[in-house]
């Protein structure tokens, strides 16, 4: 198992249900490092929070558990952002707002290459692809 | 250089083409070639060079008829999707430039503005095959006694129906910077703050332009290859400047020449006319645009040689500059520089971002090989040069 495992993750907390003590525990209790990219609570009083894990993968694993245990809903945050590959124009103007390198120009292809891995579902791309071609899943309201 | 120069006329091209036999390669091949061989042999080899481009291309538009149905209307306003089409023609024509808004756009009241449709998605759906809503208007007169006419029409109900672009095909551009404090949005894409992005369009070797600087080939008459089906350049564009910079090559050291064009959108493909909305600016057309070269000469050989490294751009800031008329060139990076992902501007790295698709535009370039190879596209002769000194 991966000792210095990283993965960016998507949760969504049930109404009611504060996020802060839920996350200071899976650092506490499972030796993990966060980083929150993104916070929302809605008007219905559900938590939505986008958070970069990193630890041992173990861990990381026992941790999303406990999440789930506590009615906590734990995505991938790779499932979120998609393109639609049909459209893209592999123009690249995406790339100049990309903050993790998710989308980046291959340089002997001229492609644009998207890695969903590499993605913190900041959205950058969705404002700016100039044919929408970057997609973001709205069910979970993670993006506006 | 040794050899005499080879001549060949474009009939004799012509011929070799009717018969499978013309050697075509696209721009990027011949830069190799010319590279490999020199221009003397190139010029003996080659017959044609096709280029090819995929950018915005602003200055873009339809000109259309509607067609009329009894009783008959004199439309006065116009819209397709609630864009507004210029109506002030005849009857039923109009045209509908790929800037233009919707009628209840928020434009950039909250900014930057999304411009999530315009006319540029128009002429998008339209060639996709997909309906539109047409919206007319009139006062009636005596002889065209209807009103208000409102339906769904499809390209194939559009009895004529050309795309007619007053400026396309920049031979070079500005590559933008920002050099103020704030993200800006601009038809150069977004420009984060103190100069973190610089972005720039064109396709490098495989822009029409930059392959016959001095429009030693290209003008009024020349076929081309415009949105996936046949078009035509009809001259000079708007803003077209014939006395730029040039370096030794006869290549632009800033935007100068254009071209103007028209093509029958009946025959386009969808993959190569597509609407863009540019967040914070508006919306426009990125077009697909391929124009092949006859190799009538050794010089025509060394132009169509051009390589990324022999092409360069001026770096200009968005942020204060551009919006304000200032002059002022920050700096010379070369195509390939670009190409490479980082510049340097005044000593500091800069990340290079491309606006136009080097993908699509290779595609371009080598679709229209093929239509030449297989026979069916033949060059044409100008009949009308474009200025260019
Ligand atoms: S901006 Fe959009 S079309 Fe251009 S490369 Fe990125 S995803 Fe593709
Ligand atoms: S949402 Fe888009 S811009 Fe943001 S990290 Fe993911 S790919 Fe990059």
């Amino acid at each position: 198992m991966d000792k210095n495992y990283r993965k960016i993750i998507y949760l969504s907390f049930p109404p009611g249900r504060s996020s802060q003590p839920l996350v200071c525990n899976l650092a506490r209790n499972f030796n993990l490092t966060f980083n929150i990219l993104k916070a929302q609570i809605t008007p219905r009083q559900e938590g939505f929070m986008t958070l970069e894990i990193s630890g041992d993968e173990e861990n990381f694993h026992k941790g999303s558990e406990y999440l789930k245990e506590q009615g906590v809903r734990v995505t991938p945050v790779a499932q979120k952002i998609t393109r639609n590959e049909e459209s893209c124009m592999h123009c690249g103007m995406c790339t100049s707002l990309c903050p993790t390198r998710a989308l980046a120009v291959n340089a002997a292809t001229r492609c644009v290459d998207f890695d969903a891995e590499k993605c913190s579902a900041c959205g950058m791309c969705v404002r700016v692809c100039p044919v929408r071609a970057m997609e973001v899943d709205l069910e979970n309201g993670v993006l506006q | 250089m040794s050899a005499a120069k080879t001549v060949k006329t474009i009939k004799e091209i012509n011929e070799r083409i009717r018969k499978g036999k013309a050697v075509v390669l696209n721009a990027s091949e011949m830069a190799e070639a010319v590279r490999s061989m020199g221009k003397a042999k190139a010029a003996r080899e080659v017959d044609v060079v096709t280029t090819g481009t995929f950018s915005p291309m602003c200055s873009s538009g339809m000109l259309f008829n509607i067609g009329q149905e009894p009783p008959v209307i004199k439309v006065q306003k116009m819209r397709l999707n609630n864009i507004p089409c210029h109506a002030g023609l005849a009857a039923v024509d109009a045209y509908l430039g790929v800037t233009e808004l919707c009628k209840d756009d928020p434009l950039n009241k909250i900014a930057p503005g999304a411009f999530k449709y315009g006319g540029g998605h128009v002429i998008e759906d339209l060639v996709r095959g997909k309906a539109v809503r047409l919206w007319c208007e009139s006062y009636g007169t005596d002889c065209y006694p209807k009103k208000k006419l409102e339906k769904d029409v499809t390209l194939a109900d559009l009895p004529f129906a050309q795309l007619l672009n007053p400026r396309n095909c920049y031979q070079s551009y500005n590559v933008a910077v920002n050099m103020t404090s704030r993200t800006i949005y601009t038809y150069m894409g977004p420009l984060k703050p103190n100069m973190r992005n610089a972005n720039f369009a064109t396709a490098g070797e495989l822009s029409p332009l930059f392959n016959d600087p001095l429009f030693r080939t290209i003008g009024l008459g020349t076929k081309i290859f415009l949105g996936g089906g046949v078009g035509w350049v009809l001259g000079a564009g708007t803003q077209h400047n014939p006395r730029p910079k040039r370096n030794e090559r006869g290549l632009p050291m800033h935007p100068s020449g254009t071209i103007m064009v028209r093509g029958d959108m009946k025959g386009m493909d969808a993959r190569y006319v597509r609407g863009v909305s540019y967040v914070g600016y508006g919306s426009s057309l990125s077009l697909g645009v391929g124009i092949p070269i006859p190799i009538l000469d050794e010089e025509m050989a060394w132009f169509t040689g051009v390589s990324d490294a022999d092409i360069s751009m001026p770096v200009v800031d968005y942020g204060h500059d551009y919006p304000n008329g200032v002059k002022r060139v920050l700096a010379q990076p070369t195509y390939a520089e670009l190409l490479s992902g980082e510049i340097a501007v005044n000593g500091e790295k800069v990340a290079a971002v491309p606006l136009s698709s080097r993908v699509i535009a290779l595609e371009v370039a080598e679709k229209l090989k093929d239509w030449i190879r297989s026979g069916e596209f033949l060059l044409t002769e100008a009949q009308e040069q474009i200025p260019a000194f």
